[in-house]
């Protein structure tokens, strides 16, 4: 024991062709890394240009994290299901459509709303079910076929809603929704009520005239965010179906050879998509208190930019709930922080577009060290 | 066990698709033990007789014998559970996953966390994974590596290892030597070695007569969908093999062609 003090590193009894790795290296073979990484320099970047503009304001932080978890939720589903190697191009337009199906029947039909909710996540989560199960039995990519979705659902809402209520912006839902006690506890307002007046008391977080809190609470949507973020990545990194997921993704034939139920686990996936979609609308109709048939537009794009900056990979088989979770936070920074500086946000698109170049070149790259034979 | 000497045979076996006739009539029959090899040109129809072996597909005519009992399988996973396994050219690894991962791809250990959540038993995993490939003489440098960062010849073994850890008793491998250098061939011929140490009965797919002729036991040729017949090494030379399998008079006539070369 005394002369491993003074012996180099080979002599620790391991496998002499085991390199040690810098502990930068090992972090760059992390999937997340890079997204974490851009993260931080997007906050660098926007705690130098806005930092005196209250964007970190406990008001800012909500503001702009809101933002994040609504697009975390579907980048979320849009993660797993890149990771075994589909896309939903129809996540936009399910949000959309999901939305109509919480708000039209209590008010056109007197239903509670606790019933409709229910009723939203059956339907999408069976659209969900038919866009995977037509992904398996076609054959065809799923990019073609959940296009055709993307159409259908969209134009569905449009035709629905002008046919049920006569106006694609349906509104009045959020009223009935606070009065409904399901509902509204696990949908709508904030969490963490309590706690934030005793910040409040205690003069740590800023007030209003009355000594309430400015702040009342984190919302909801944060809270699931966070939620599905952690439910999701211990399936992936620990269990059997998250092992079945990379298999799905990483090679298909090879997965099924083996046992893996491939055409179960895709549909499966589809199935999460959807609910995530879904998921979104109910928790924006309660805070916005209508549905609207153009809710969601360009979702399905935004969802899958995170979970690429998140590094997840185009082509399956690799990836992570936590980078996409920092994919959808670099969003919501940038898209509100623009406001809080003197930049013009129509630069925002630039940005993301930017973003998603340099992050598929990069997940390129590790692809390639991680597979090729050294 | 005691009804038959063989642990696997096709008796007779004809496959036919549609207007094709894959297999005509041929009969196999595998000793406990012993490394068969199956040999044919391509077009020969050892794939049809592989996927036979392996399940995928159902004789048309003929009977298929485990353990000198009548089977008849609806899909590979039924053979799996005889101990009938087949290693495919493509070895059905996923390179960006962990060599761990891939051992237990499909049939995963579970712990349970906290006595509810049923979690991956990774550290049981990692240890078996590079044991097991231990004993077949490769060592691993990190069980956490992705595959892809392996050579041809480890995969094949991995491959190899995973089939016999989870209890096959058959072991059919397709051309492993196809795709490999010469050195990483002989490799594989070890590990087929070491499979028959072991007690398991190997059949051995390949169109290489200098792969198959120092490791087997027996040989069964096919041409054209029909067997040629079953020879125990003391029976025949490498010599004949090779005229047999590539058909001796068209052979012949082909060398004519080509004058002044010799094979």
């Amino acid at each position: 024991m005394e002369n491993s003090v003074s012996q180099p590193a080979p002599a620790v009894g391991g496998d002499e062709r085991v390199r040690q790795l810098g502990w930068f290296k090992l972090l760059m073979n992390k999937p997340w890394f890079a997204a974490a990484a851009g993260s931080v320099l997007v906050f660098a970047v926007f705690a130098i240009t806005a930092g005196s503009s209250g964007m970190f304001n406990l008001d800012g932080i909500m503001n702009w994290s809101q933002v994040a978890a609504y697009l975390g939720i579907i980048s979320i589903g849009a993660c797993l299901l890149m990771i075994a190697g589909e896309f939903d191009l129809s996540i936009g337009s399910m949000i959309g459509f999901s939305g109509m199906m919480v708000a039209i029947p209590p008010l056109y039909f007197g239903w509670p709303v606790w019933l409709s909710v229910i009723f939203a996540f059956v339907v999408s989560m069976a659209i969900g079910w038919l866009n995977g199960y037509l992904v398996i039995k076609t054959r065809l990519p799923s990019f073609i076929v959940t296009l055709a979705f993307l159409f259908i659902l969209r134009g569905l809402t449009l035709a629905l809603a002008v046919m049920f209520t006569n106006q694609t912006i349906v509104s009045g839902v959020g009223d009935i929704a606070i009065k409904d006690p399901l509902v509204s506890s696990l949908f709508h307002g904030v969490i963490g009520t309590g706690f934030f007046e005793w910040m409040a008391e205690k003069g740590w977080i800023a007030t209003q005239d009355g000594g309430k809190p400015l702040v009342a609470g984190i919302p909801k949507v944060i809270a699931w965010w966070a939620l599905l973020g952690v439910i999701a990545s211990l399936i992936l990194a620990k269990t059997r179906a998250g092992n079945w997921i990379f298999a799905v993704g990483g090679d298909a034939n090879a997965a099924k050879n083996v046992g893996v139920p491939v055409k179960k686990v895709k549909i499966a996936l589809f199935v999460f998509t959807a609910f995530c979609a879904c998921l979104f609308a109910t928790l924006q109709v309660c805070d916005i208190g209508s549905a609207a048939a153009d809710r969601g537009m360009q979702k399905e794009f935004e969802a899958t930019i995170a979970a690429v900056i998140g590094g997840t990979l185009l082509t399956g088989g690799y990836g992570s709930v936590v980078g996409s979770c920092f994919g959808a936070l670099i969003f919501g920074v940038v898209q509100i922080g623009l406001g809080y500086t003197d930049v013009n946000s129509d630069w925002f698109r630039v940005f993301v577009g930017v973003m998603l170049l340099v992050a598929v070149i990069f997940n390129n790259y590790i692809r390639r060290r991680a597979t090729e034979s050294r | 066990m005691s009804a038959s000497q063989y642990i696997l045979e096709l008796d007779n076996v004809s496959k036919i698709f549609g207007s094709v006739i894959a297999l005509n009539g041929v009969t196999l029959r595998l000793r406990e033990g012993e490394v068969h090899c199956l040999l044919g040109d391509n077009g020969a129809g050892k794939s049809t007789l592989i996927k036979t072996l392996a399940g995928v597909h159902k004789p048309t005519k003929g009977e298929y014998r485990v353990d000198g009992k009548p089977v008849l399988f609806d899909s590979p996973s039924q053979a799996l559970d005889k101990g009938i396994a087949t290693v495919y050219q493509d070895l059905a690894l996923v390179p960006l996953m962990s060599v761990a991962r891939n051992f237990f791809m499909g049939r995963e250990p579970i712990v349970k966390r906290f006595g509810i959540f049923p979690v991956l038993d990774h550290q049981h995993m990692e240890v078996t994974a590079r044991q097991k490939l231990g004993e077949m003489g490769i060592r691993i440098r990190d069980a956490e590596q992705p595959i892809g960062t392996m050579s041809g010849g480890e995969k094949q073994c991995l491959a190899i290892a995973r089939a016999i850890h989870f209890g096959a008793r058959v072991l059919i491998l397709d051309e492993p030597t196809a795709a490999l250098g010469v050195k990483q061939s002989f490799n594989v011929l070890k590990l087929i070695h070491k499979a028959r140490e072991r007690g398991i009965s190997v059949i051995f797919i390949t169109h290489n007569v200098h792969h198959a002729y120092p490791i087997g036991d027996s040989f069964t040729l096919l041409n054209r969908g029909q067997s040629m017949g079953t020879f125990t090494k003391d029976t025949i030379t490498k010599d004949e093999v090779l005229d047999m399998m590539a058909g001796g008079a068209e052979m012949q006539k082909m060398m004519a062609e080509l004058d002044g070369v010799h094979i």
